[in-house]
């Protein structure tokens, strides 16, 4: 095989492929910061006491996690727009984000609160705080502490994950390399590049994510063990 | 003196079984009471409903004032009077031992942050862990734990505490450490509820000592009574070790 790399007739391109790294790391922020929320929600749901809450919010955990992501968007950008709803793209790419992330952080969530002894809770109860202080102080904290490693893991996936958004026309880093790869005719080059590119970003996002762990958790900082 | 503690005739059953079945016995301002008993005759169970950890079926049950039996109940109240010890320390693993101390009367009483070190001190100073105020709990040892679950019941300023075998964990020379703390709380004047198979500070502590037996009072009377059973059940209690 002889294939002459031309890497040079990419060069002009490099705006649009920071244009899509930029916007591909934007919508997995946003989609982790709000995934997050929901997932935490929706795990204090299923453990809770009302029945239809817990169903609910299990049926949404299994059914996301049991079909494919590219699968979602599309039912969500053409069910979204068949009921008249038009989204921006760039936020109807986010909510198919938010929508997938949030039940597998769930699950994620769930799992870490298993772990949390009944006597942790019974001691907090004794000392007089109430049920959402105890949620907050007792439950969730150390849960999120322990959980941290699987939880960064998931967002980096989601990451790389949102790639499939460019079937909706979302202009993110895959997006751009398609139309980029169309119009230079440098194919293999291109996603040479976007490869690269996903790569230093996955990099990059463990690295922030492992500050962030030793900003919100001290101890861990301090001691260095797992909770 | 008036009662701090009244248990009149409660009975509490987890679904079909009945645990305790007719529990009377009060605790005096200022009191300690021991309660022995084989493994499974509801000790644990009679603690819990007071701090109502459990609901009672029936009897009258009332705690500093607050008729625990009562509906209405101010639970954050009441649990703001009645202090509780565990077998298993439960300290917050991700907290220090400053921050275990100080969560509760931060969250419950409203204490502001810059009062909660000088007062987790001052809890600690009580249990001799001073030094120990910025551990993290996986730091310390099973007698240190118990004695910082100690402190952070004490911060909260407590009319009763309550101890549920808080030495059943720890090694014999550990064990000495946290009833050395319990004994100097009960010389200072606390009132509390001691469940415990350590029958020497039964003996020595406690003003009155409860024996249980299949879910009721068995027999009561002071700690001497332990050298002069007047029921089988507690003579062969004593003499069989637990
Ligand atoms: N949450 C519970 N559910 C069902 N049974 C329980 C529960 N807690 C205690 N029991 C039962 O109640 C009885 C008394 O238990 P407990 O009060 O813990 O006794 P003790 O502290 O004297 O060993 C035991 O037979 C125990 O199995
Ligand atoms: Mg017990």
């Amino acid at each position: 095989m002889r294939y002459n790399f031309d890497f040079a007739s990419l060069q002009e391109y490099w705006p649009e492929f920071l244009r899509g790294a930029l916007m591909t790391l934007e919508m997995t922020v946003i989609a982790c910061v709000l995934g997050l929320v929901i997932g935490v929600f929706c795990a204090i749901g299923r453990r809770g006491k009302r029945k239809w809450l817990a169903t609910l919010c299990g049926a949404y955990v299994e059914i996301v996690r049991n079909t494919p992501y590219l699968i979602q968007i599309f039912f969500i950008f053409f069910g979204l727009a068949s009921a008249g709803l038009k989204l921006p793209i760039f936020a109807a790419a986010v909510l198919t984000m938010v929508f997938n992330v949030g039940a597998y952080t769930a699950e994620i969530v769930r799992a870490g609160m298993d772990t949390i002894h009944p006597g942790q809770i019974e001691a907090a109860e004794a000392l007089g705080l109430s049920t959402p202080q105890i949620y907050w102080d007792v439950i969730l904290r150390p849960s999120l502490e322990r959980v941290y490693p699987s939880l960064s893991g998931q967002f980096v996936l989601m990451m790389l994950s949102s790639s499939v958004t460019s079937q909706i026309s979302a202009e993110e880093l895959t997006g751009v390399a398609n139309s980029v790869q169309s119009e230079s005719f440098r194919s293999f080059e291109t996603f040479i590049v976007v490869a690269v590119l996903y790569f230093a970003m996955a990099m990059l996002l463990k690295f922030a994510f492992h500050l962030f762990g030793q900003a919100i958790f001290p101890r861990r900082r301090r001691l260095g063990t797992p909770l | 003196m008036s009662a701090v503690v009244k248990l009149h005739d409660i009975h509490k059953s987890f679904g079909s079984v009945e645990v305790l079945k007719g529990v009377s016995f009060e605790i005096e301002k200022g009191e300690v009471v021991a309660i022995i008993g084989r493994s499974g005759s509801g000790k644990s169970t009679a603690l819990r409903c007071i701090n109502r950890l459990e609901t009672i079926q029936s009897g009258t049950l009332e705690v500093c004032g607050h008729r625990v039996d009562d509906q209405s109940l101010d639970l954050r109240a009441l649990r703001q009077d009645v202090g509780m010890v565990f077998q298993s320390y439960n300290l917050f693993p991700h907290l220090t031992v400053e921050q275990n101390i100080t969560l509760a009367p931060r969250r419950v009483k409203g204490v502001p942050n810059r009062e909660a070190r000088a007062l987790a001190l001052e809890s600690l100073q009580r249990v001799g862990l001073a030094e120990k105020i910025d551990a993290y709990p996986e730091q310390l040892s099973g007698g240190q734990q118990q004695r910082v679950a100690i402190a952070r019941s004490l911060a909260m300023q407590p009319k009763v505490m309550l101890f549920d075998e808080v030495t059943s964990a720890l090694d014999p020379q550990l064990t000495g450490e946290v009833l050395r703390v319990m004994e100097t709380l009960a010389r200072g004047g606390m009132t509390m509820a001691v469940v415990t198979h350590e029958m020497a500070f039964a003996r020595r502590v406690a003003n009155r000592v409860i024996f249980m037996h299949q879910g009721k009072v068995w027999e009561t009377g002071p700690g001497d009574m332990l050298a002069d059973p007047k029921t089988a059940e507690l003579r062969d209690f004593i003499s069989n070790g637990l």
